[in-house]
């Protein structure tokens, strides 16, 4: 009766918890750039943690293996997720020696597994709850004030990535705020032109071929390709074009950056905008035509309105996008995480390459929940009833 | 008053309509019938210059239609197309309201409308205003259609299949509904059918065309007494003749003072289902009475079938 009743996900989780519990769940170096010793679960922790940690992984384990309803799915892995999130902390004071301030407590994979396990879990458990988009963003805010919670207690401070947090905490925030001002500024310069050139290849087909094929082209420029390309036409303009340069356009640094994070934003945003106009049912064209609606009526209360889904799909799709690539922009002096992630790269730390791709895995994640509970909220479908 | 005068269309080298010539009376319904690629949503959409014509002109009371440009034109003219054409994004209340709020109509007017025109078409304000079209039965998608192309009071309504996709008694319902509409409010109203019974439920005139040409247009019962060629009599169709007479007249015109056994008949039903009751029920004469129950004599089998007779 029961081995009938046990679920394929629950199973894998079972599996992957096996191996997890038997990796290190945190290393101790004596500094940040020599390899480390890898600690499991129960000497990692005092006795009565590692006791309680291992219980509720077991516990959550089971409910996974044995039970298929959405709650008690969610809230093991919930619960499994926080006692991380706690014990890492702990761990990272247990292993820490006093009065060293060079040895460095980092997760180590069986950490990093679990919460890949326990979060796999709580995804399934949301998607069979199918919750509304509102009900989605609020999951998104419980969970980021649990983290901000944490942050903000001091609990994390013995941990590696913290200790590198601790000592660049201005850049960490200014680097913060240019990628950023990267990721969102392209994206707006995105929409801005993006959109209403779909409109017109849309309107007059002669343009749609060569328009779409043009930014394909682009598309498949390597990024540092790009850059490089434009170093020279974005120096001429710094050098000759008068306040050009007083403005901080440059040949190097945020100026190529932006511009290439804005041309690869073209064709996602030009292809769903032609795409959601060419969806718009022909009838309610011939309906807002019929009715007396001018030209610039029928796009903007009709065929705009019906479109704007799949433009938000397009929206999302370069906001992740540019959230990713902006890390690429450090390379030629453009700021961002991409900063710590390649000054950690050339210097072995691992814990500053976290610095620079936590964040940024973080931010990437936000946006596409946020984007598709607007997108939800936008379309029009019988599914919206049950939301 | 709607006068189309020697309008023609060309597409492709081929004259989709071809020198189409009718004056539609104001306040009456004039049905364009036809088979199917013979011209008759082209000629509808020439009326609201939805389609330029190549030929001819248009005028409405007497005013050529291109004297104004052709969104203004549009909101004057209401326009229920094949297939509802409701705007998804939108719920029906606003669908109805598009018009009224084009053509600048403050909100308590608007609301009002929308109110009276639900109420009209029988689906219930508070039940169907807040729904999206995608939550209405076929049926109700169509009449909410309707219902925005009456919403500006429109002296002329253009409509393009509008019962298509209803249920017989649905149909007939919403047929009713309209002509009580048209009786209300006065609108001339140019429909396309491809229904025969709809054509003569509805018309007080019918234009049949075929090829882009009109071959007649006339009062019902003049297509089927004196049909103007061999086509026109197959659409309306040879052994459905008798039947088409009587069913565009009421039993009231044929009562005659005298009694009659069995249970009455009502004095407002087609004289097609008189002679049904008649024969079901194997009476030669049945009692009318008017609809507040009034005797108004009897309605025999031999006037039923003089009435159906062709000429001779
Ligand atoms: N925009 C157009 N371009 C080219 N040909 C067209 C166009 N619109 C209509 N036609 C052609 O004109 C002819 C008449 O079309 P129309 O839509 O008026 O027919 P209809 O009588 O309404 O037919 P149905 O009963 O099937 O709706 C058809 O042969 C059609 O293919
Ligand atoms: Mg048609």
């Amino acid at each position: 009766m029961v081995s009938s009743n046990i679920d394929k996900l629950g199973a894998l989780i079972v599996a992957m918890v096996a191996y997890a519990a038997s990796s290190p769940f945190a290393t101790l170096r004596s500094n940040r750039i020599v390899q480390g010793e890898g600690f499991g679960i129960p000497s990692a922790l005092p006795a009565w943690m590692a006791g309680l940690l291992l219980t509720v992984i077991a516990l959550a384990s089971l409910v996974a293996l044995l039970r298929r309803e959405a709650i008690p799915r969610l809230v093991s892995a919930a619960a499994v997720m926080v006692a991380l999130f706690a014990f890492i902390g702990e761990a990272a004071a247990f292993l820490t020696p006093a009065d060293n301030t060079y040895a460095r407590v980092a997760p180590a994979t069986g950490f990093w597994l679990l919460l890949f396990t326990f979060a796999l879990l709580a995804a399934d458990g949301i998607s069979r709850m199918r919750p509304g988009p509102v009900m989605r963003l609020l999951y998104l805010v419980t969970a980021m004030a649990i983290i901000a919670a944490i942050l903000l207690s001091g609990l994390w401070a013995d941990l590696s990535v913290m200790k590198e947090y601790a000592v660049r905490a201005d850049v960490f925030w200014s680097e913060a705020s240019r990628h950023l001002v990267l990721a969102l500024g392209s994206l707006a310069a995105a929409v801005a032109v993006g959109v209403p050139l779909g409109i017109v290849c849309e309107r007059v087909p002669a343009t749609r071929a060569a328009v779409l094929n043009t930014l394909n082209i682009v598309q498949t420029i390597p990024s540092i390709a790009l850059f490089g390309i434009l170093i020279a036409p974005l120096g001429w303009v710094a050098a000759h074009v008068p306040g050009a340069y007083a403005l901080g356009i440059r040949g190097i640094g945020a100026t190529p950056a932006f511009v290439a994070l804005f041309l690869y934003s073209l064709l996602p945003m030009v292809a769903n905008t032609v795409a959601g106009l060419a969806g718009v049912p022909r009838e309610s064209r011939e309906a807002a035509r019929g009715i007396g609606m001018t030209s610039a009526q029928r796009l903007l209360r009709v065929e705009f309105p019906l479109a704007l889904p799949v433009i938000l799909t397009g929206i999302r799709i370069v906001l992740v996008q540019n959230i990713g690539l902006a890390t690429i922009a450090a390379l030629i002096g453009g700021g961002g995480f991409g900063t710590f992630v390649f000054q950690g790269l050339g210097q072995t730390a691992t814990d500053l390459v976290l610095l620079g791709a936590l964040p940024t895995v973080g931010l990437a994640f936000v946006s596409a929940v946020v984007l598709d509970a607007l997108i939800d909220m936008n379309s029009i479908s019988p599914a919206r009833k049950d939301a | 008053m709607i006068e189309i005068d020697g309008i023609t269309k060309i597409y492709d080298g081929k004259s989709v309509v071809d020198d189409v010539t009718l004056t539609i009376e104001p306040h009456t319904v004039a049905v364009i019938v036809g088979t199917s690629g013979s011209g008759k949503t082209t000629l509808l959409r020439m009326v609201n210059r939805l389609v330029e014509p190549d030929a001819g002109m248009i005028r409405l009371d007497g005013e050529d239609n291109r004297t104004i440009p052709g969104y203004e034109l549009r909101r004057r003219i209401g326009y229920a197309i094949q297939g509802h054409g409701l705007f998804p994004h939108r719920t029906v209340a606003e669908n109805i309201a598009t018009v009224p709020r084009l053509i600048g109509w403050d909100k308590e007017k608007t609301a009002a409308k929308v109110r009276e025109l639900l109420t009209l078409f029988q689906l219930d304000a508070d039940l169907f205003g807040p729904r999206y079209p995608h939550e209405l039965s076929g049926g109700e998608q169509q009449r909410v259609g309707v219902a925005r192309a009456l919403a500006a009071e429109p002296n002329v309504l253009l409509m393009d299949e509008p019962f298509g996709a209803l249920d017989p008694i649905i149909r007939a319902k919403a047929q009713d509904d309209l002509l009580a509409i048209q009786k209300h409010f006065g609108t001339t109203i140019i429909l396309v059918t491809h229904d025969m019974n709809e054509a003569f439920h509805l018309a007080d005139k019918i234009a049949v065309m075929d090829a882009g040409r009109l071959l007649q247009f006339g009062p019902p019962d003049e297509l089927v007494r004196q049909p103007a060629t061999g086509f026109v009599e197959a659409m309306v169709g040879a052994s459905e003749r008798p039947f088409r007479l009587l069913s565009m007249r009421r039993v009231s015109d044929l009562a005659e003072p005298g009694s009659a056994d069995g249970s009455p008949i009502a004095a407002t039903v087609t004289q097609q289902d008189a002679l049904a009751e008649l024969m079901w029920t194997g009476r030669s004469a049945a009692p009318v009475v008017s609809s507040d129950g009034e005797a108004r004599g009897r309605v025999t089998l031999e006037a039923l079938l003089q009435r159906a007779r062709g000429p001779k």
